[in-house]
């Protein structure tokens, strides 16, 4: 099999990357590969497929429609196994072969599990892909006491929905706080307590020493020598980038595959976008930013490079970005929390949080909870570098009014 | 081709921040008074220069979309609008990380996103402005009807920069299709390419130049011969404001009288700009040209313009009426009644085309000046029929003062104060005028079709 531009992957990358494609280049021969069976849909809502909040089949991001009306071939349960660079071929699980004039990789990340005594003995549970979500949903149905581990968006999602199910969950967290990567610890404490508040038994600074079989669950022996017990164990300890396929490519990674600022990676038409890929950080050096916004801004430019767009713009640098919602509040985080010769601003009440961070009067970071601003105009603000110095009071006391009032002149 | 959307437009100049805008949206979309619920925000510029806008745009390459999970939000193929679907909603907020201008934001109070839906087509916030600084611009659809019409001049037409009849006669073309013949007497249509050069033809349909002096009456002769011959065509004279008023005009007058059935389109760019930017009958007062210099005896044009497209009316010929390409819907209504009048009458059209070259000034402000000669009463936009009499297709109310259009221009930069009230005056009466033939057309016995 062929096709001119060949896309492996079928979420928020490679269908952003299919979009950029068929602006410039209407006929031009596309194929979308992807190991899931199922029409495209986004790891991100797949919390809320737990939760019965959305159906399976109601949260799809591209029909058949779509890929008929737009000349692009999707193909379902494609499990691409090899790249071989110098035939420009891939190989699938299946022996079949498919050749290309341009490849875009885009097959995100898997979830990571943790050296564990005892681990693949015992039954658990992991969250990346619809099946693990209908599997997860199923267990929770079942099940009266669950451990957590890992207190990250994912795991923090899931002992929210668990809570709500009436479940006795504690969450283990080898980091001293829950959310630890995108929130700092003040932050951290309110969406614990909030937890805590609920019914979660929060164990952070812990971590599974070893696991073992228990009836149908398992046994959890803690780092400090106390032992959980729990029907169903979810395990979210971070992900990683899924390139094993790629070994003996010749394509370069660190922590994900190196791709320049227009998504290009080492070898002649092969790009990579998304979880996957790791291309410069806004503050330098070269990062995995595994967040949604970043997969499509990512896929975006990818696609373009791959249609010969002249419009393509460069990557402005990787920003870390999370919107999260918990018991009906939100937190936003964009940008750092901190940094070399920055200073802070802080504000808040009872129940709600304001952390801003500044460095020669430009925007670093702002992290709210119950306190929103517009992660988007913050984020322009990063980006752009953003002279506030002449708003700065203002910008302190109210940053969702005067960042919409900067936006709102600035976009020309 | 793609497709082209309505969309709300803000003139950050008109307004003077009195947040009416937000109470209706408010109003609309939260039955309440409070100004925090609107979806429009009308926001002091951080240098105190003025308001800017809040708005969600309806991009075309929308992120919110983009970033959305759930799908949630679509970009709607009829509307442009982004739709948001709340039962598909899951509050991730991811949206409102994709979107610079606050279109999309989080309401703590209902527990969702909210974002600008263009109230249907209908929007509360326009009509609430008191001082149309926001706009519903519908000319989307003009785009949309008429894009894939096949063009009938060939491309690069040498027009000046920033000429306008080009465009005029583009869009007039598509519509006007290849069963047609044009004439065009000498003038910027013709120097152009339209009639071709070195042996190269400009238009895909037959073209003929014609003289200045004869064109209304050969190409009356020319649908008549096809005619003959069993062929319907749409005999369409592309003239000059010279070739219509002055050297033009009496066989322009017979035509009319005659009720022949041509569709006549004088595109005037008051004065002979072609060959050296003289005076004609309909170039207005004040004006500088090279036959009314500026200097120590005259100060522009001595005289008035005479009215033309009243004249016209004065004929009693199928279809008379006044146009601007800045108001281009208006055109293209009177374009469709024009053509179809022109099976068996005559229709008259008269665009307005304003000349950077001429005129002097900036080629990218034609647009605007075709605008603010509307906005100003400068030019009326009406249409006139014997049945029905004469009325305005554009409001006449509450117009600018004229020299906010004459400032925009470098023939009128001498002007004394005195001239400038005196066009004023001009203006005013004109105005009056042709209130008093709406008038006359509202109060008379409806008289049978000719
Ligand atoms: C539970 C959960 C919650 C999340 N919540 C948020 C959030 O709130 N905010 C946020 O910004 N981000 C969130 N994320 C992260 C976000 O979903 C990812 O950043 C985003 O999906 C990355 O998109 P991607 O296209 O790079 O890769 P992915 O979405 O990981 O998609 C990879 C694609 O590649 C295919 N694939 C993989 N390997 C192969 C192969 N060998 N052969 C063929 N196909 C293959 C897969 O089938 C899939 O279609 C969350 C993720 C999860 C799992
Ligand atoms: S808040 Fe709703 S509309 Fe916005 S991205 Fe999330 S699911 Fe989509």
């Amino acid at each position: 099999m062929q096709s001119k531009y060949l896309i492996v992957g079928s979420s928020h990358a490679a269908l952003e990357a299919a979009t950029a494609i068929r602006l410039i280049d209407a006929d031009g021969a596309l194929t979308l590969l992807t190991r899931d069976a199922r029409l495209p849909y986004s790891p991100t809502i797949l919390p809320y497929v737990v939760s019965g909040r959305s159906q399976p089949d109601n949260v799809v991001l591209r029909d058949e429609a779509y890929f008929k009306d737009n000349k692009i071939a999707f193909v379902p349960g494609a499990d691409v196994v090899a790249l071989d660079p110098a035939q420009s071929r891939l190989r699938l699980a299946s022996g079949e072969t498919w050749q290309y004039e341009r490849l875009l990789i885009a097959t995100g990340a898997a979830p990571m599990l943790p050296k564990v005594a005892g681990l693949k003995d015992v039954p658990f549970h992991v969250l990346r892909s619809m099946d693990d979500a209908i599997n997860l949903r199923q267990a929770i149905g079942q099940a009266r006491s669950a451990i957590v581990l890992g207190a990250g968006l994912i795991g923090m999602h899931a002992a929210e929905n668990m809570a709500k199910a009436k479940i006795a969950v504690t969450v283990v967290e080898l980091q001293p706080h829950a959310l630890a990567g995108y929130f700092e610890p003040k932050a951290s404490a309110i969406i614990e307590r909030t937890f805590a508040r609920n019914g979660v038994t929060m164990l952070m600074g812990q971590t599974f020493q070893s696991v073992q079989r228990q009836g149908a669950g398992c046994l959890a022996t803690l780092a400090d020598g106390t032992t959980v017990a729990a029907d169903l164990l979810l395990v979210c300890t971070g992900v990683k980038p899924n390139t094993g396929f790629l070994d003996a490519s010749g394509i370069e990674t660190d922590a994900g595959i190196l791709v320049d600022d227009l998504m290009r990676t080492n070898l002649p038409n092969v790009w990579a976008a998304g979880d996957v890929a790791q291309a410069r950080g806004f503050w330098g050096g070269k990062v995995v930013n595994g967040i949604l916004p970043n997969a499509v801004e990512q896929g975006r430019i990818a696609g373009a490079g791959m249609a010969d767009d002249a419009g393509v713009q460069p990557f402005p640098g990787a920003v870390p970005l999370n919107t999260y919602s918990f018991f009906g509040q939100q937190a936003i985080s964009v940008g750092r929390s901190g940094g070399p010769g920055s200073e802070v601003a802080e504000g808040g009440s009872e129940d709600s949080y304001r952390h801003i961070v500044l460095k020669d009067g430009h925007l670093v970071g702002i992290a709210t909870i119950n306190d929103f601003v517009d992660a988007g105009i913050m984020w322009q603000l990063i980006l752009r570098g953003t002279d506030l110095s002449p708003v700065k009071a203002e910008f302190i006391a109210n940053p969702q009014l005067t960042g919409r009032r900067l936006m709102s002149q600035l976009w020309r | 081709m793609g497709k082209c959307f309505n969309t709300l437009q803000f003139h950050a100049s008109r307004c003077d921040g009195c947040g009416d805008c937000m109470t209706a949206c408010a109003q609309a979309k939260a039955q309440t008074d409070d100004r925090r619920y609107s979806r429009i925000q009308i926001l002091p510029r951080t240098d105190g220069e003025g308001v800017e806008l809040a708005l969600c745009r309806q991009c075309a390459d929308p992120i919110c979309v983009m970033n959305c999970p759930s799908g949630a939000l679509t970009k709607n193929a009829d509307s442009g609008v982004i739709d948001w679907a709340g039962g598909k909603c899951v509050n991730c907020l991811l949206c409102t990380a994709g979107c610079s201008y606050a279109g999309i934001v989080y309401d703590a109070e209902v527990g969702h996103v909210t974002k600008c839906d263009q109230c249907d087509g209908d929007p509360a916030c326009v009509k609430a402005c008191p001082n149309e600084a926001l706009e519903y611009r519908t000319a989307a659809r003009i785009f949309n009807e008429y894009a894939d019409m096949e063009d009938m001049f060939c491309r690069g037409l040498s027009a000046c920069h920033g000429c306008n009849s080009e465009l005029l006669i583009r869009h007039t073309m598509r519509m006007v299709g290849p069963d047609s013949v044009v004439a065009c007497p000498p003038g910027c249509i013709p120097g152009m390419g339209t009639v071709g050069y070195n042996g190269q033809t400009g238009a895909k349909v037959p073209t003929f130049h014609s003289l200045l002096t004869n064109t209304a009456t050969m190409l009356a002769g020319v649908k008549l011969q096809f005619k003959r011959k069993g062929r319907e065509v749409t005999a369409l004279a592309l003239s000059g404001d010279g070739g219509t008023s002055d050297a033009g005009f009496q066989s322009v007058s017979g035509a009319a009288e005659r009720n022949d059935p041509i569709l006549f389109i004088c595109v005037d760019n008051e004065g002979y700009m072609n060959t050296g930017m003289q005076s004609s009958g309909v170039t207005p007062y004040g004006s500088w040209t090279s036959t009314t210099p500026v200097g120590g005896e005259m100060q522009g044009k001595r005289t008035e313009s005479k009215n033309l497209p009243i004249i016209m009316t004065m004929h009693n010929c199928s279809y008379v009426a006044t146009a601007s390409t800045a108001f281009l819907e208006d055109y293209y209504e009177k374009l469709k009644k024009a053509i179809e009048v022109a099976k068996t009458g005559m229709a008259y059209l008269h665009v307005h085309a304003p000349c950077p070259t001429g005129w002097r000034f900036p080629s990218g402000m034609t647009t605007e000046v075709c605008r603010m000669q509307v906005r100003t009463n400068f030019i009326a936009l009406w249409e006139y029929d014997p049945a029905n009499g004469l009325r305005f297709t554009h409001s006449v109310d509450k117009p600018q003062p004229v020299v906010d259009y004459l400032k925009m221009i470098g023939k009128y930069r001498h002007l004394s104060e005195k001239q400038v009230s005196h066009i004023q005056h001009t203006v005013d009466d004109k105005i009056a005028y042709l209130r008093q033939l709406t008038q006359v057309a509202a109060e008379r016995r409806p008289v049978a079709a000719r």
